[in-house]
């Protein structure tokens, strides 16, 4: 497959991506949003503790910031869903694709229990697990291709 | 890499620093592995976030994936918890210690 994002040379970025594609990522958003409504546990992974090992800092920081982190994800997924049809994007807009993207492969692959030898692929097409690892692995690619483009 | 270039580039000597901490700056932020992030991501993520080059990013990633951590700055508790907060929002898995 050919790169799905590409720098041109005025220094915007090209996105070459199927309707499909666009359809997905367009998907995410919603559901990330119902999920970032939920005391869902994987939603550890989104929220990582500061201080390990000071438990009333920790209350204090969450308190702090927990709000403003979760805006900010959410912001991120809005932005995603309102430009999935864009043909391209500035600098700005593509790092907060890239931060979009990066937040629901950080939920999918907590929930498929990623290692770090990497997935253990359903061998069964009807494994019901199949339909998240063909997303994950979708933007675990899309991702690769937007940090080329964006790294100088 | 390009070894083709008729112009030699010219290079730069950076001070060698391997520790960032220092007396005065005494809280350190560690970015530890996870099996998700993408290496090149978060290389990305260190070169955006601190303005590191790109040698010292990747060594700093290549510590985090190798060694399980690395300390990626350091200051005072304020200034660490805002590079906790950036980290987080780009969904490195970051935590803050005071350094003793």
């Amino acid at each position: 497959m050919s790169k799905p994002v590409r720098r041109t040379r005025k220094g915007h970025f090209e996105l070459r991506l199927s309707e499909t594609e666009r359809d997905l990522l367009r998907s995410l958003a919603p559901q990330m949003r119902d999920l970032l409504a939920s005391d869902d546990p994987v939603l550890d992974r989104l929220y990582p503790v500061a201080y390990p090992e000071d438990e009333d800092r920790e209350t204090e920081y969450r308190l702090l910031v927990r709000d403003e982190l979760r805006s900010s994800h959410e912001a991120a997924l809005a932005a995603l869903e309102a430009t999935a049809d864009a043909e391209q994007l500035d600098e700005e807009q593509l790092v907060v694709w890239m931060r979009a993207v990066n937040e629901v492969r950080l939920v999918i692959g907590t929930r498929l229990d990623v290692t770090e030898e990497g997935l253990e692929r359903p061998t069964d097409s009807d494994d019901p697990r199949a339909p998240a690892f063909a997303v994950y692995d979708y933007l675990s690619w899309l991702q690769g291709s937007i940090v080329e483009a964006l790294s100088p | 890499m390009s070894s083709s270039l008729s112009v030699a580039p010219v290079e730069v000597k950076e001070p060698e620093i391997d520790e960032v901490v220092t007396p005065d700056r005494p809280w350190v932020v560690i970015v530890w592995n996870d099996p998700i992030n993408l290496m090149s991501y978060v290389t990305f993520v260190l070169q955006k976030l601190f303005g590191y080059s790109l040698e010292k990013a990747t060594k700093l990633m290549l510590d985090v994936h190798h060694k399980g951590k690395a300390v990626v700055s350091s200051g005072t508790r304020e200034a660490a918890e805002l590079d906790v907060f950036r980290l987080h929002e780009h969904g490195l898995w970051a935590t803050m210690l005071h350094d003793e």
